[in-house]
């Protein structure tokens, strides 16, 4: 069996009081798209950043590339981040500089390229992404939709081995949503690319998945390839996939007893 | 009262961390200054939108500064038939304290609230994120330039400051109230020291151009990612900077001119 590109081990992370992971084992296979779902606030995002070393965990192990992030310096974390492609919730892009410097600006950091050269390999990304004929535009200009594709091309511009979409399908139309979705999936298998798709949309992700992970509360609840986990009749799994308002991850955010706290009267 | 004791501590503890985060941020901005200078137009953008931009609202208010202080020294040494050292008076006012002060305070609320707005608007909106994740350091690509251009700039400004505030003075001594010229500026020539007075008024703004920068990148960098904290951050850069520069003027001119 080949090595994972991501291994992770019995990871604990907390944001001061508040467990985000307790305990979390997860592997991500070469040359697949693996999805991580759930609901908000689980620490989706949070894990992304956790593989590429931005934040540091309490505890566990956490392997990119055979290389152990949480050990990483700071040298060795940016060479590490220059395989890797991030696409950020909210794009990410600099809003300063327009569409073709956005998708150029890691070329020109991290190589001495001459500007022709440079101007071909953005324009392919753009195209690859539909997006040439933006190449003027300013971020600013952009549909939520444009500047996601921007924020792809970006992202793939120095050919990374993998790429890790923190939710790119939250809050687009279905067209955009559609395109983001085949546009995913042919990157992927075009470029011979690892991609992790962080998500909530069920059917979209488990349309292009190959495997699926289920987070919630800390820990990851079941995973497997999606047509098993869609069938799967586990209580939790059929909550977040139906879409459930109450059931093993309550409605209620963790609060003192109600009664208590309305008898406490004026102090708050 | 022991709700009262934990607060207290919560807040010295707060202020001894930004503290501390405020060092290391400095420290960052240091060890990235070479990767900076192998890259002089990262800077030469900055040194525009810092320095340049801050221009307009220097000469402007230097040369009125310098009209009121031409105005006023007049009055108080017509009395004394000391009216001829009009120039003196008017020239050290600006090249010890007036220059550097103004300039930094003017500088603080022109430049030092735009550069934190634009550095805590581009945390608030995963810019610095998505550097760090290009493995571009944020801090070596962003905060430095700014830094550095900061540091050039305040003493420029300054010193432009108090030469369009003596021009100001003579506009004003000579031109109107019939100060004789020759005295103007030959009095001036004689008493204002280049090393103690001219040197010594550089190295204050030097010092406030550093301090300047450093409260506002900081602030900047360190601000709550959302648009309460900029506002928040952006307010904080000028009070802090305006005290700061208050506060350092004395510390310095104690040094420089109290024996
Ligand atoms: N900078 C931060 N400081 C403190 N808590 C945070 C921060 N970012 C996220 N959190 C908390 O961490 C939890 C996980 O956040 P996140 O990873 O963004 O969730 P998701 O992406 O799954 O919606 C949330 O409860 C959130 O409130
Ligand atoms: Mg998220």
């Amino acid at each position: 069996m080949t090595e994972p590109v991501v291994q992770i081990r019995d990871l604990h992370f907390a944001r001061g009081e508040r467990m985000i992971f307790d305990g979390i084992d997860l592997d991500i296979e070469p040359d697949g798209v693996t999805a991580i779902m759930g609901p908000s606030g689980t620490g989706k995002t949070t894990l992304l950043k956790l593989i590429g070393g931005q934040l540091r965990p309490q505890s566990g192990s956490i392997r990119v590339y055979g290389e152990e992030v949480t050990g990483l310096s700071r040298h060795g974390l940016f060479e590490l981040r220059k395989k890797m492609g991030m696409l950020f919730q909210s794009g990410a892009l600099l809003t300063d500089i327009n569409v073709f410097e956005n998708v150029a600006y890691p070329i020109r950091e991290h190589t001495r390229l001459p500007d022709a050269l440079i101007r071909d390999l953005v324009l392919m990304k753009l195209q690859a992404v539909g997006l040439r004929g933006a190449s003027a535009m300013m971020p600013s200009e952009l549909s939520g939709g444009m500047a996601r594709r921007v924020a792809l091309a970006r992202a793939i511009a120095l050919d990374p081995m993998m790429v890790m979409y923190d939710e790119p399908f939250t809050g687009q139309d279905p067209i955009s949503k559609g395109i983001l979705v085949k546009l995913i999936r042919e990157l992927n298998d075009a470029l011979g690319l690892t991609s992790i798709v962080v998500s909530h949309d069920v059917l979209e992700t488990a349309a292009i998945a190959d495997y699926v992970y289920l987070l919630s509360q800390g820990k990851v609840i079941e995973h497997g390839k999606p047509e098993a986990l869609l069938a799967s009749d586990s209580e939790w799994a059929r909550q977040f996939l139906d879409g459930k308002a109450d059931g093993p991850v309550a409605f209620h955010y963790p609060a003192a007893d109600f009664r208590d706290d309305l008898l406490r009267g004026g102090r708050a | 009262m022991l709700d009262a004791l934990q607060k207290l501590g919560r807040v010295t503890l707060g202020f001894f961390q930004r503290l501390g985060r405020g060092h290391l941020f400095l420290l960052q901005i240091f060890t990235t200054i070479p990767g900076v200078l192998i890259r002089p137009r990262l800077i030469l953008t900055q040194l525009y939108t810092v320095g340049v931009l801050t221009l307009l609202i220097i000469l402007v208010s230097g040369l009125f500064v310098g009209l009121v202080l031409g105005l006023q020294g007049y009055n108080t040494l017509v009395d004394f038939g000391a009216e001829d050292s009009l120039g003196v008076m008017v020239a050290l006012s600006l090249v010890r304290e007036l220059g550097p002060v103004v300039a930094a305070l003017l500088f603080a609320g022109r430049a030092g609230s735009a550069l934190t707005a634009e550095i805590g608007l581009m945390k608030a909106t995963e810019q610095l994120s998505g550097m760090e994740m290009m493995a571009v350091d944020p801090v070596q690509r962003v905060v430095t330039p700014r830094f550095l251009a900061s540091f050039i700039s305040l003493p420029l400004l300054a010193a432009i400051f108090s030469a369009i505030g003596i021009y100001g003075g003579y506009l004003v001594g000579v031109g109107l109230l019939g100060v004789d010229d020759g005295a103007f500026w030959g009095q001036m020539q004689d008493k204002v020291d280049l090393q103690g007075d001219v040197y010594n008024g550089i190295i204050k703004s030097i010092v406030f151009g550093f301090v300047a920068g450093w409260i506002a990148l900081f602030e900047g960098y360190d601000a709550v990612p959302t648009a309460a904290g900029v506002s928040r951050a952006t307010t904080r850069t000028v009070v802090h900077t305006s005290l700061a520069v208050l506060g350092l003027d004395f510390v310095l001119t104690a040094l420089m001119f109290g024996d």
